[in-house]
């Protein structure tokens, strides 16, 4: 049971009933990562996906952005509380990425540079729920958002959408990644609140 | 990396009482509750505090905590009101001794320091974002750790301060934390440097060098942590060696 805070009444605004369970509206951007912002020229990135043996695909960034891209607008919600609602990005979808790559895999750990990860169910990745993303609100990524791109999966918190992306890893088992072992979900859905180890 | 006291156990809400305020300064309230329950935490660690209206509407947002482990069930917070903030106005001026107040934590298993760590550690703070950083230096006071310690601390005027005379005490020990205060807006009367922002001649002359490996740990505004975090690696610090901990702008966090 919750217990009543004399004398608070809150803040409240009809935008806060599409908001998930114990967020709050922000318009700015704030930025929340574990380490120092790393600078990754555009000609050394690269984006690989493995299978934990072998190399299946590779792109650096000319042919990666030669890739079909999309432009999405979704919300952001993170698990600090804030959400951001209607931002902007262009990015190239997963299924394009994917596309063609017979496995049966069914987790992802992905790799940032810097060594952050991440870990998903790869069916999270497909049918246009996923990208890597390279332009946030017709700018270029800047790097502490996570340029120049970054995985972006808005229907989970946002620590599941690793910034400066380098690559991942396909995998027959789950492994949790950077945030999913010092005590926070391994999922991750804001709208069940799965904030921390151990929620629902 | 870091083991976590959060590890393989479900975090769930608990209830502290408010036995105490200290006001550190104009805006910041330093709330001590009472966690019979309490499972203990690691310094740099957080809570999520709860507030619920009388219809059930709930507000809750992330503060970091400020008192050192120990086996008492005292955990205290430290809150720096946001003139637009949901939560801080209530904590920093509704709150009162011996409401009840709900809570779940101890939260967070990167940004952490244990006593068990022996290396050097360089600690930098922009503003409140001392808060987990005076926990990690009352810890190893707590237990007479001998890890040498260095703070940096930018506020931008002296009366913005937190733990003043606690850090002036700790200063002033055998096994001191090295202490340097910056300001970014106003200085005290004849101080050295002439306010302003975080450089690299500062980095230089208050914090340790790379050579020594020391665990980094810096925490602050979302801008100051990007300048501080970016200099010490600039300086040759291992980015694994450089741990953050940022708030945004509209963040109620610490």
């Amino acid at each position: 049971m919750a217990i009543v805070s004399r004398g608070f009444s809150g803040r409240r605004s009809a935008a806060d009933v599409k908001l998930p369970p114990g967020q709050y509206l922000t318009t700015d951007f704030p930025v929340l990562s574990a380490g120092p912002t790393p600078r990754v020229p555009l000609d050394q990135w690269e984006f690989a996906i493995d299978d934990g043996s072998n190399v299946l695909r590779r792109w650096d960034w000319k042919a990666f952005r030669a890739l079909p891209s999309e432009t999405v607008t979704v919300d952001l919600h993170c698990v600090t509380r804030w959400s951001k609602l209607g931002t902007t990005w262009e990015g190239v979808s997963l299924d394009t990425l994917l596309a063609g790559i017979k496995t049966d895999a069914e987790y992802v750990l992905v790799r940032s540079y810097g060594d952050y990860t991440t870990n998903l169910p790869l069916d999270d990745l497909m049918n246009h729920k996923a990208w890597i993303a390279f332009r946030f609100d017709d700018e270029d990524l800047a790097p502490e958002h996570g340029g120049p791109a970054r995985l972006l999966v808005p229907h989970l918190y946002l620590w599941k959408s690793a910034k400066w992306v380098r690559g991942m890893r396909l995998m027959q088992e789950d492994q949790p990644g950077f945030w999913e072992s010092l005590g926070y979900h391994d999922y991750g859905d804001p709208w069940r609140e799965q904030r921390y180890q151990g929620d629902e | 990396m870091a083991g976590t006291a959060v590890s393989g156990r479900r975090v769930i809400w608990r209830v502290g009482t408010v036995v105490a305020f200290h006001d550190e300064t104009a805006t910041a309230r330093t709330i001590t509750l009472e966690i019979p329950d309490w499972p203990g935490h690691v310094s740099g660690q957080h809570v999520d505090v709860r507030l619920t209206a009388p219809d059930g509407y709930s507000a809750a947002r992330s503060y970091s905590i400020a008192s050192a482990p120990n086996s008492e069930g005292r955990v205290e917070i430290t809150v720096e009101r946001l003139l637009d903030g949901e939560v801080s106005p209530y904590l920093t001026q509704e709150l009162a001794v011996t409401d009840r107040l709900e809570l779940r934590g101890p939260i967070g298993g990167w940004f952490v320091w244990t006593p068990r760590q022996t290396e050097p550690v360089q600690l930098i703070a922009g503003g409140s974002g001392i808060v987990p950083l005076m926990s990690m230096i009352r810890s190893r006071a707590a237990v007479g750790s001998t890890a040498p310690f260095r703070l940096l601390y930018s506020v931008r005027e002296p009366g913005a301060v937190f733990y003043r005379d606690e850090l002036q005490l700790g200063a002033d020990h055998s096994h001191c934390v090295g202490i340097t205060y910056a300001y970014t807006r106003v200085a005290p009367k004849n101080w050295p440097r002439t306010p302003g922002r975080i450089d690299p001649a500062l980095i230089a002359s208050a914090t340790w060098p790379s050579n020594l490996a020391p665990t980094c740990y810096v925490c602050g505004p979302t801008s100051f942590v990007e300048t501080a975090a970016g200099l010490l690696a600039a300086a040759g610090h291992s980015p694994d060696k450089i741990k953050t901990e940022r708030f945004g702008p509209t963040g109620d966090r610490k």
